[in-house]
């Protein structure tokens, strides 16, 4: 929705540089000039309207008619500087378009010494389609369901990785991006530091990109983490490296990657599918959809797999686990690798619906910890719920606040909470201080 | 490389405005994570408060100067008692995470398009320091030692900054002595003991985050004189996270700690900057490598970088005892 209305903006922009520079050209030495070009759009393509006549009324007695032409410019001369009365003679625009609002046929223009002055007339149907409110909360859930799903895959690592290590990481946003990172190099072949090889399709790219990330996640288990267990470094300690290391990586991410946002190259602006009020490009129902199997195989594996109870039984109390028998390091080793390819998921899903940033995962960190407070510190489903709880109320809380708000909204809630709740939804009361 | 120039700056930025603000701030988290081991992540808020206390006051309301910095005073005492009512009774890794959410929402509200007329959006306050330089003692001009110097302005701000620097360390060293702050560093130590002594551990938390607060968000006030001017991403996470560098760096629970780390960090972080950038000019850098807007991020990582590195080898930093870090979560 957002980039299809960035796409729609940036070509009226276009357009409109070129008609400015079009003008420019040929009235320069000729004096005051009022000029504009009619174009029908039709699916993504504008077709110029000939044919059609405009009226320029204004001081001095000027009242002439100008014809648009084949590329559908109209020009009147007016030689002079004023306010002057611009209208389209609606009767002569050809069968099938017209005026985008019919009432705005007539439009009173400024024209300044020495300017060729652009007038816009839209034609075509009105992009701009007035809601309900019910409409309106409809939609928004449905972006809010997608943007929860996706902080969701971030979040149960994050949980896991706290409840079997103790560790707040402050780095779990730098995990997101490296997977949307991964994905966006390969998929335009621009590896850093590395020679250009053409690029592969956005799905072969998105799955080495996560095996990428698992990389990423045993690396910082083997060659950081576990060591720092090894040595018994304190918690608060741990915390603090992982803010160390969160700032290394970001700007690391910002000296290979450049600060632009980027869209991957298989996905831009893609067409809107509508569900009864609901209108979501393909892209976002597809990530929907993978984000509900990985998080149901996830909730599965925790549930049944044998790895997945020990994972559980670390969580609960890491001595009893080790003194019952349970390889507690191999645990922590796998919970590493798949809370890293989880983030790195969440990473690639973000990036089809937002584009890839170096902070993108640092942007939404914060609602991370929101999500995983909610729900309950440590605890898996909590930070399930939590996350959709969260996801749901940043978008739908737009309808009342303004949208740059909206993360306001998000941490009030999360310190309103605290207050009441300070377990979370699913928390036990005794995990907390 | 003109090396005369490199260690000009250095030396200016080790008393410069950046190494005063840094210093204050990192007092403030002194008292919170030294003394009392709170993990206060939001302490740009207080920065932040405090700042916009004064120049709102000044350049949105046209009042006094004066009254601007008791409101912006005000406005952290407030803020501390809206950070600790929620969370003192949590587990530290709560405290850190609400404290950062509200520092983030202070940042995100004085931004917004939708308070502009108030808090000026992204492009901040300006212009409110008149009252401030009207008291300058020091006459127009430069004093220049060589071509290490600060103009009349620069003077008076970092006069005033380095006394509020003085009278802070000197708080928290009689407030560190006293009866009051041994009961505090008890807290730090074990929480449960203290509790059974018949203290009230959470009126002590709270005293100490009002303290901290206050004395951080001095480093707002010296920053928005100095610059003359504020704006909203000034206090970031980043900000936070590179007074915690400077306290861990010096030393954490020493008097003495956050100044000394305020002025060996930014005494570092102006050699390699201007090192690295007279090397790209001169042409012994490749700018293939690095080019002279990447020598800012550099500067990012390698605080990162310094900030792991400390964390895992001398968490007591340069003057710290190893014994009297909150290392621990409870």
């Amino acid at each position: 929705m957002r980039t299809r209305v960035a796409v729609f903006l940036a070509t009226l922009m276009a357009a409109l540089v070129v008609m400015v520079g079009l003008g420019a050209l040929p009235a320069a030495a000729e004096g005051e000039s009022v000029f504009g070009f009619l174009k029908n759009p039709k699916g993504k393509e504008l077709v110029p309207v000939p044919g059609v006549e405009v009226t320029v009324k204004g001081p001095g007695g000027v009242n002439e008619t100008a014809t648009s032409d084949e590329q559908g410019r109209w020009t009147v001369e007016v030689n002079r500087a004023g306010t002057f009365t611009v209208t389209l003679d609606q009767d002569t625009l050809p069968k099938g378009v017209t005026l985008r609002n019919p009432d705005a046929d007539s439009l009173k223009v400024p024209v300044a010494e020495g300017q060729d002055k652009p007038v816009l007339f839209a034609l075509g149907k009105s992009t701009r389609q007035v809601q309900s409110k019910w409409e309106q909360a409809a939609q928004l859930t449905a972006e809010g369901l997608r943007f929860g799903l996706i902080i969701a895959l971030a979040a149960v690592g994050l949980s896991l990785i706290f409840g079997t290590t103790g560790l707040t990481n402050f780095a779990h946003g730098e995990l997101v991006t490296i997977g949307a990172l991964f994905t966006w190099w390969l998929s335009t072949g621009n590896l850093p530091f590395l020679p250009d090889f053409g690029g592969l399709q956005f799905f072969p790219a998105a799955a080495i990109a996560l095996l990428l990330c698992a990389g990423v996640g045993w690396a910082n288990d083997a060659w950081l983490w576990r060591p720092l267990r090894r040595r018994g470094t304190g918690l608060i300690a741990a915390m603090i490296v992982s803010i160390g290391l969160g700032i290394f990586l970001r700007y690391f991410y910002l000296y290979v990657f450049t600060g632009n946002t980027r869209q991957y190259p298989d996905y831009q602006g893609q067409k809107g599918l509508s569900f009864g009020p609901i209108q979501l490009a393909l892209p976002d129902y597809l990530s929907m959809a993978v984000a509900v199997v990985v998080l149901m195989a996830t909730i599965l594996a925790l549930q049944r797999t044998r790895v997945g109870k020990a994972t559980r039984a670390v969580a609960d109390n890491p001595a009893l686990a080790a003194a019952s028998g349970i390889d507690v390091d191999r645990v922590i080793r796998v919970v590493w690798v798949g809370g890293a390819m989880l983030a790195g998921l969440a990473g690639i899903l973000l990036g089809l619906a937002q584009g890839v940033n170096f902070q993108m995962g640092f942007q939404i960190l914060l609602l991370i910890f929101a999500a995983v407070t909610l729900g309950g510190l440590g605890t898996a489903y909590g930070a399930l719920v939590g996350s959709i709880v969260v996801g749901l109320f940043i978008t739908v809380s737009t309808l009342w606040i303004p949208v740059e708000l909206k993360n306001v909204g998000a941490l009030g809630i999360l310190i309103v909470i605290l207050l009441v709740r300070p377990q979370g939804i699913l928390g036990r009361a005794q995990r907390v201080g | 490389m003109d090396w005369t120039r490199i260690f000009a700056n250095a030396l200016e930025a080790s008393i410069g405005l950046q190494a005063v603000v840094f210093a204050l701030a990192a007092i403030g988290l002194n008292v919170h994570f030294g003394y009392t081991g709170l993990l206060n992540f939001g302490q740009s808020g207080f920065l932040a408060v405090a700042a916009y206390g004064m120049a709102v006051t000044v350049q949105t309301f046209d009042l006094s100067l004066w009254l601007g910095i008791a409101i912006g005073l005000a406005a952290a005492v407030l803020l501390a008692l809206l950070l600790g009512i929620p969370t003192l009774r949590l587990r530290a890794d709560y405290l850190a995470i609400v404290t950062i959410a509200a520092a983030e929402i202070i940042r995100l509200t004085v931004r917004s398009v939708t308070f502009e007329e108030t808090f000026g959006g992204s492009d901040g306050r300006q212009s409110f320091s008149a009252d401030f330089y009207a008291l300058n003692p020091f006459s127009e001009g430069e004093y220049n030692i060589g071509r290490f110097g600060f103009n009349e302005r620069q003077m008076w701000v970092l006069t005033v900054g380095w006394i509020l620097v003085g009278l802070s360390c000197l708080v928290v060293f009689l407030l560190m002595r006293s009866p009051w702050g041994r009961v505090l560093k008890a807290i730090r130590e074990d929480e449960d003991a203290v509790r059974s002594l018949g203290k009230n551990v959470y009126a002590y938390k709270m005293q100490s985050l009002i303290i901290g607060g206050v004395l951080g968000c001095l480093g707002g006030f010296i920053y928005g004189l100095g610059q003359n001017s504020i704006q909203p991403d000034i206090f970031g996470t980043d900000t936070t996270f590179f007074a915690y560098t400077v306290l861990i760096l010096g030393g954490a629970a020493r008097v003495a700690g956050p100044v000394v780390g305020a002025v060996i960090f930014w005494v570092v972080l102006s050699l390699t900057d201007n090192v690295l950038n007279e090397a790209i000019d001169a042409g012994y850098i490749s700018s293939s490598v690095i080019n002279n807007t990447q020598v800012g991020q550099f500067r990012f990582m390698l605080v990162g970088l310094l900030l792991m590195l400390l964390m895992i080898f001398r968490p007591q930093g340069i003057f710290g005892d190893r014994r009297e870090i909150a290392l621990d979560a409870r």
